[in-house]
């Protein structure tokens, strides 16, 4: 399976190698670096490159690049897939996943390795279990092991380990008991240059942060489920109850996890919140164009649209822009031609717009095709799929917990075309 | 060991590294400051004088840099000697970094590698699993083929352990050995042999993996397993479930008939892949033959079905291409909607998941049909992302979405990426050939872009148009004008190639413009790219053979220049075509047919995806991805003609019992079920009477092995250590447990009545304590009466029996009671013990008098409350559900213990096998008698079985491990301090004196404030024995009550007097040895008295 792990960052740099199986020489990236060469921007370098003696398998997180190597066939998800786990537990752990909190915690990242895989077979990578083998680091403990020499290193096997709910460790205790859960939607669409939607649909993710005591067993239940058209699951929900009563009944993780995400089919009409009227021209053989963008709310169910964000990657003639929001802010990058204003809230009565000239590289011909527009945006309180949680109850434990349900939702990848 | 390498240490200071071969050391080692290597050198002497220090903080320090140095691949090997003695630290972070540097450098040290070996054995033999497991994975990690008979034994070992933790790690372990030494690969297979049948899905995915990787041509071996993984599969952690499906995959290709057959008429095109040609009619003229699904298919297709919704991209893919190699094809279908879930992943994920719908939508266009639109590209994805996706719309486009498709494909023509733009030309010149329909809008379209300004997308739109011309031999002259024309503008060369090349074809259609073209291009010749050279030679030998008359000049110029040109294969063409067009004397019969050999007819290309080729790869592969086999891929086999004997997967029972015996667990869960085939014998025959017979044999085995052996076995098995005797007894031959089994059977038959009548009365000659038994029966009300009544009978008859025998034999006290034989019995007795105890008391009470002072007579409890407290709760215990209360009777299992009753309640809805105890994990000196294992315990069913505890009178907990069949769940019992004590009956007197010879430091008391009402005799009573197992002391005062007890384990003395005072006060005083204990004792029941 996973023979070796190079993390590289940006500038080609190997700080940090780790080998499950014999060692393999650093020299194997260099496939790596002519493959990141030739690809041009870093999102295009391919995930698996096929060398001589090996195979590497990388994934790009973080501005970090995780190079496994492997040396037999193996599913390359399966390795992917881990690779993720690995930055994410990183991100747990440090807070960022960066070379700098790696660097700095360099002893920890290498038994964590140690303990995710054996002999480059996936060993413990839950979170939980892992927190209890190796405790994160806090600035409290740090000071307190630097005293008294003790350790980051858990002596005893993780209950979770060998129990049927390897995901929840045992005797949690908290004095104030809490369920939140938040439902966050995000829409995914592209509008054509019309306006009408080509495409539209809406992924969700339900995040809970469960603080309880003991071995609670909840079920959470939906005034319409039917909305869900494809689901996954977090490993602790229990398929059959959800194939039958449609219920999410589970003993959670302790913390925070994602209990699920999923899709609500596009055959259902997405609503579209906000709406772009744009005229972005280049005229011929002059060195300027116009650009003028205005956004105004759309079927927003009677909810303030926030956290409005348009970016745009200009053609790459566009030397520069010269711009008047009625709201917000605009910077301009002339180096990645990328536009971003910062709209903030939208008020019916007064539409925010954007206008003003571009100045192009004169001499050169003008761009054919306009730029797409990216929306970021913001709905609190609101699931603009309609779905809506009918309650949370508890078994197995005796108190009574704090709940609470929060619903965003947000633009996924949302692109108009002009 | 640690001063065996000291010694090492020390003794190499000087001559070091020359043994250690490090050339830079080497030469400056004398002296110790010599140019580039001091700072160096002098940094690692710093480093190995902490290693050598005694401060841990100062190891742990080094340590923790010297990782740092391996992590960022700098060389720390010289260390290795400082380094490899701390490998016995006491400390497991510096045990734990030294591990991670042994792994790394013992490879290349491998003779001082070998002196940490003694280490890991003995860590190996370690009671903690998580140490014997850790030591293992070390042990095989450290690449020293010396050890490998070390590392077999290990691995052999630890295959057989009790805890699924440390198999586990066997399992890795195995493969670790098999790739240092292959020649180990027939042990090995034994090993995995065996744990394959592991029922624990801890292992169930690790065993697999070293399946895979050492012997996955031994299909056989799954066989008997098959059924049982396909039933763990939704509970094995995600990446055994990875492995097991991959495996599986291969598995029901080889022992499954075809489940397509029905729909080969429907599509044929898939058969080619699959089947060659001659299977093909072979398949068809059987297709006639009804196709049944084999259960067991069926099984793997429906088991997997619910992983689908797994979080994992790789658990999707896996179950996503097990549908796709072996589910009847109207089932595949739904996997696409999953699959497509996976495209909101990251960008890798995306990048896999489209390669492999790519493949898939080549051949069953319907399954993503419905899913097109999620294909569409977003500006911001990355190329390679865009290029995959374009790809699959593609595949997927028909009649029906063309015209969708196009008007999407007009967007992508514009985009700025220019690499993407020219894919998407393709894709539409692919699209125009497939779909005749729009062949023409798409050439109209694709002329349109010739006026682009961008030359990558009009030097695409000439190549694609070039092929689609060439294809349809209809007229296109116009086309080919307007293209003539481009030649002027445009440089990239393939497209001024496939321009020249256009012309030439069709010359005779545009006799005007070709000859023009020609001449233009002689003039240009020299400056040309190679690639367009060949195609003004080709111009020129197409035009010289039809239109002779006016470009013949034009023609021998350009094979001048061409003869003369720097590149061979130009000069090499040229003269070739000399000699086939320009007629001279030695020209062969070729010159002949020239005309015929250059204007052929010539094929069409066909414009077809970089997919097709992939899908005799296994969907989900590296080997899919790269589109070459990769070391070690195992080819998908096709379909068997005739399926393979279903039945060797068929599994006994029975078979499967024997197998198991290796854990020790299947002997122990039997001694259980012998009490259910005595007195429920009809209930349970009907269950399965091969399992009941096994059991049964079993359990008499530790029965009959026990009674024979009892008198001289009775110290040490009451040392708790009796299931792992049990066990062992257990291994000894079928035969003969099966011979004493049914000689204990009949004799328990005869004599079953009349001797528990005998018992029943002697019981009720202690009447007090019979009134106490009822009160518990009443308390417990998880089973039936008449059955308690049943056990109870039988207990005491039992009980009666030994202690015959005692006392005759031997005059011991209580623990007596803890032998062999008896153990069966208190397992499924465990209700009735309440009322067994104090008979069983009253009657031992005569013998056993040693344990006190004369003055001191343990009494039977006031109050048994009836509270219990979980053990284990019933969502944590997968439906098996535990709680415990305390019986308050003296322990029949040792005299120093607390009895402790569990009752286990069968939540869930399917039977619960082997419960049994595991691992213990006791604070020093505490002891604990187990109870006996149940065999199985049935939905909803509920039983309740005792065990001893001695907790050396403190308050900590006994943690241990509850386990069925398939899981071991950690639990523990913290006794409350009033748990700790027994109940003593002494008179005033006595009291007063004992009470006289504790005082001062014996001595604590408390003042209570409290309602009057609460200060009644009756209720301080109730709420003293509430709290606290004390004995009631006749008092002759009214205001002052007097308890008395002893502690369980050390029968120390604990007087608790509560003496009401005026008002709402009162003094509470215990008096004790044990003063810890008493004032714990003191604090509980401080706030009971004063609360109301």
């Amino acid at each position: 399976m996973i023979h070796s792990l190079f993390l590289i960052n940006c500038s080609g740099d190997i700080f940090l190698e780790k080998h499950w199986k014999s060692v393999v020489s650093q020299s194997v990236c260099d496939y790596f670096f002519e493959a990141q060469e030739k690809a041009a921007d870093v999102e295009n370098v391919p995930p698996v490159i096929s060398t001589p003696h090996h195979y590497l398998i990388s994934i790009y997180q973080d501005k970090l690049f995780f190079v496994s190597v492997i040396q037999t066939e193996v599913p390359p998800l399966f390795v992917i897939e881990f690779l993720h786990r690995v930055a994410d537990t990183f991100q747990d752990y440090f807070g960022e996943c960066s070379e700098a909190a790696i660097k700095d915690n360099v002893v920890i990242v290498y038994e964590l390795l140690e303990e995710m895989l054996d002999n480059g077979f996936p060993l413990a990578t839950e979170s939980n279990i892992l927190k209890e083998l190796i405790k994160p680091p806090t600035i409290l403990r740090s000071v307190v092991n630097s005293i008294t020499g003790s350790s980051n290193v858990g002596d005893t096997l993780p209950t979770g380990q060998l129990s049927n709910i390897p995901w929840r460790r045992a005797g949690v205790k908290y004095t104030n008991n809490e369920a939140y859960f938040d439902v966050v939607e995000e829409i995914d669409a592209i509008i054509d240059k019309s306006g009408s939607t080509v495409f539209a649909e809406i992924q969700g993710v339900i995040d809970a942060c469960i603080k309880l005591s003991g071995m609670p067993d909840l079920s959470l239940s939906f005034m319409n489920p039917r909305l869900l058209d494809d689901v996954s699951f977090h490993p602790c929900i229990r398929f059959k109850r959800w194939e039958s009563e449609r219920v999410l009944s589970f003993i959670p993780p302790d913390g925070n996890f994602r209990l699920i995400s999923y899709r609500v089919s596009s055959q259902n009409l997405v609503a579209i919140p906000v709406y772009v009227k744009h005229s972005i021209s280049f005229k011929e053989n002059s060195s300027c164009g116009r650009f003028d963008i205005t956004i105004g709310p759309k079927q927003n169910m009677g909810k303030t649209i926030e956290g409005i964000t348009v970016t745009v990657h200009m053609p790459k003639v566009v030397l520069n822009m010269n711009l008047t929001p009625t709201q917000g802010s605009y910077t301009f990058d002339p180096v990645t031609k990328v536009l971003t204003w910062d709209v903030g809230k939208i008020t019916p009565q007064k539409l925010p717009s954007l206008k003003g000239l571009v100045n192009l590289q004169s001499g050169a011909p003008k761009p054919e095709e306009n730029p797409s527009l990216n929306i970021q945006f913001k709905i609190q309180q609101l699931a603009i799929s309609g779905l809506k949680v009918n309650r949370l109850d508890m078994y197995g434990e005796k108190y009574k917990p704090f709940k609470g349900v929060k619903y965003v939702t947000k633009a996924g990848k949302f692109q108009v075309r002009t | 060991m640690s001063s065996n390498s000291f010694a090492y240490t020390e003794q190499s200071g000087g001559g070091e590294t020359a043994e250690l071969g490090q050339e830079a050391t080497s030469t400056i080692s004398p002296s110790g400051a010599f140019g580039l290597f001091s700072s160096d050198l002098k940094k690692n002497e710093d480093l190995k004088q902490m290693l050598e220090s005694n401060k841990d903080s100062a190891k742990l320090d080094a340590m923790k840099r010297i990782v740092g140095m391996i992590a960022k691949g700098k060389n720390a090997s010289e260390l290795f000697p400082a380094v490899v003695k701390n490998v016995a630290s006491k400390n497991i972070e510096i045990k734990k970094l030294v591990y991670v540097y042994l792994v790394r450098y013992a490879e290349e040290q491998q003779d001082l590698a070998l002196l940490s070996i003694s280490t890991f054995q003995r860590a190996l033999k370690d009671p903690n699993q998580l140490i014997r497991a850790s030591a293992l994975r070390v042990l095989s990690s450290i690449r020293v083929p010396i050890i490998v008979p070390i590392m077999m034994l290990a691995i052999k070992e630890a295959s057989a352990d009790l805890s699924p933790y440390v198999r586990k790690n066997a399992a890795h372990a195995i493969q670790k050995l098999y790739s240092l030494d292959p020649e180990q690969k027939e042990m090995l297979i034994e090993v995995i042999e065996k744990l394959l049948k592991d029922k624990s899905t801890l292992v169930a995915g690790s065993v697999v993996m070293a399946f895979e990787e050492v012997c996955p041509d031994r299909i056989d071996l799954i066989h008997k397993n098959y059924r049982k993984l396909c039933n763990l599969l939704v509970d094995v952690e995600e990446w055994g479930q990875v492995v097991i499906i991959h495996m599986l995959t291969r598995y029901a290709r080889t022992q499954f008939v075809s489940p397509w057959k029905e729909d080969d008429g429907l599509e044929d095109n898939e058969k080619n892949f699959y089947e060659s040609d001659d299977e093909l009619k072979e398949k068809t003229e059987d297709r006639k033959k009804p196709y049944s699904m084999d259960p067991d298919h069926r099984l793997l297709i429906r088991n997997t079905k619910p992983l689908l919704q797994s979080r994992n991209a790789a658990v999707v893919m896996a179950v996503a291409q097990l549908y796709w190699h072996i589910s009847p094809k109207s089932e595949a279908g739904i996997i696409s909607k999953s699959l497509v879930r996976l495209l909101r992943s990251n960008r890798e994920v995306q990048y896999i998941v489209l390669q492999n719908i790519a493949t898939m939508s080549i051949q069953r266009k319907g399954m993503f049909e419905p899913y097109l639109k999620s294909f569409y590209v977003r500006s911001t994805d990355p190329t390679m992302i865009k290029t995959l996706k374009l790809e699959i719309l593609t595949n997927l486009a028909n009649e029906a979405n063309i015209s969708t498709l196009l008007r999407e494909f007009q967007t992508y023509v514009k985009s700025q990426d220019k690499q993407f733009a020219a894919a998407t030309i393709q894709t539409i010149g692919r699209c125009a050939t497939n779909i005749s329909e729009v062949t023409d809008t798409c050439l109209n379209g694709l002329v349109c872009l010739l006026s682009n300004r961008d030359e990558i997308v009009v030097a695409e739109s000439v190549v694609v148009i070039k092929k689609l011309l060439q294809m349809q031999p209809v007229q296109h002259g116009e086309i080919i004008k307007h293209m003539a024309k481009l030649l002027d503008s445009i440089t990239v060369p393939v497209a001024r190639a496939s321009i020249l090349w256009l012309i030439g074809e069709n010359c005779e259609r545009v006799p005007k413009i070709a000859p023009d073209v020609l001449r233009k291009m002689a003039k240009s010749f020299t400056s040309e790219d190679d690639l367009v050279k060949l195609q003004i030679l080709n111009l020129g030998a197409k035009l010289y053979l039809t239109n002779s008359k006016q470009t013949k000049l034009l023609t021998q110029y350009i094979l001048n220049l061409g003869k003369y040109d720097q590149n061979y294969d130009i000069r090499d063409r040229t003269r070739f075509i000399r000699q086939l067009i320009v007629p001279n004397e030695k020209s062969g019969a070729l010159s002949k047919y020239a005309k015929k050999i250059f204007l052929a007819q010539k094929p069409a290309p066909l414009l077809e995806s970089p997919f097709k080729d992939r899908d005799h790869f296994q969907l989900g592969t590296l080997s899919h991805t790269l589109n070459i086999k990769a070391s070690g891929y195992l080819e998908l086999s096709n379909w068997p003609e005739v399926a393979p004997d279903p039945s060797v997967r068929n599994v006994e029972v029975i078979e499967l019992a024997k197998e198991w015996t290796p854990t020790g667990k299947a002997k122990k869960e039997n001694p259980a079920k012998k009490f259910y085939s005595e007195s429920e014998e009809e209930e349970e025959s009907s269950d399965s009477s091969s399992s009941d017979s096994e059991s049964e044999s079993g359990s008499e085995s530790g029965e009959g092995g026990g009674s024979e052996e009892e008198e001289d076995s009775s110290e040490d098995s009451s040392e708790g250590s009796s299931s792992e005797e049990e066990s062992e007894s257990g291994d000894e031959s079928e035969a003969e447990n099966k011979r004493m089994a049914t000689r204990n059977s009949k004799n328990k038959g005869k004599s079953d009545t009349e001797d528990g009548k005998k018992k029943n009365e002697k019981s009720k000659t202690s009447g007090s304590s019979d009134a106490d038994s009822s009160s518990i029966e009443s308390s417990s009300d998880s089973e039936s009466e008449s059955e308690s009544e049943y056990e109870s009978r039988k207990t005491t008859k039992e009980i009666g029996k030994q202690t015959k025998q005692d006392r005759n034999l031997l005059t011991k006290d209580v623990s007596l009671l803890d032998l062999d034989d008896f153990n069966p019995i208190s397992t499924p007795v465990v209700l009735p013990t309440p009322a067994l105890s104090p008979s069983l008391i009253a009657d031992l009470e005569g013998l056993n008098l040693s344990t006190s002072s004369s003055v001191i007579s343990v009494g039977t409890p006031v109050f048994v409350p009836g509270k219990t407290h979980v053990l284990l709760h019933r969502m944590s215990g997968k439906g098996l559900a535990a709680n415990y209360f305390f019986p308050r009777q003296p322990c029949i299992f040792g005299d120093k213990m607390v009895s402790v009753q569990i009752t286990l309640n069968n939540t869930s809805d399917r039977k619960i096998e082997n419960i049994h105890i595991g691992e213990k994990k006791l604070p020093v000196g505490m002891q604990m008698h187990v109870f006996h294992p149940i065999d199985s315990l049935e939905p909803e069913g509920s039983i309740t079985v005792s065990m001893g505890i001695d907790f050396c009178d403190s308050t900590q907990t006994a943690s241990f491990q509850l386990c069925t069949k398939d899981d071991c769940f950690n639990v523990t019992i913290q006794p409350p301090i009033g748990e700790l004590l027994l109940p003593v009956t002494m008179s005033e007197k006595d009291f007063k004196k004992e009470q006289g010879m504790l005082t001062g430091m014996n001595e604590t008391s408390a003042v209570i404030i409290a309602a009057p009402q609460n200060f009644t005799p009756s209720m301080v009573l109730q709420k003293v024995v509430n709290v606290a197992n004390v004995g009631v002391v006749p008092s002759g005062q009214d205001n002052i009550h007097r308890f008395a007890a002893k502690t369980v384990h050390s029968g120390s003395l604990m007087l608790v007097t509560v003496e009401l005072k005026e008002g709402s006060t009162a003094q509470l005083i215990i008096n004790t040895e044990k003063t810890v204990i008493g004032s714990v004792l003191l604090r509980e029941l401080k706030p009971v008295l004063s609360q109301g």
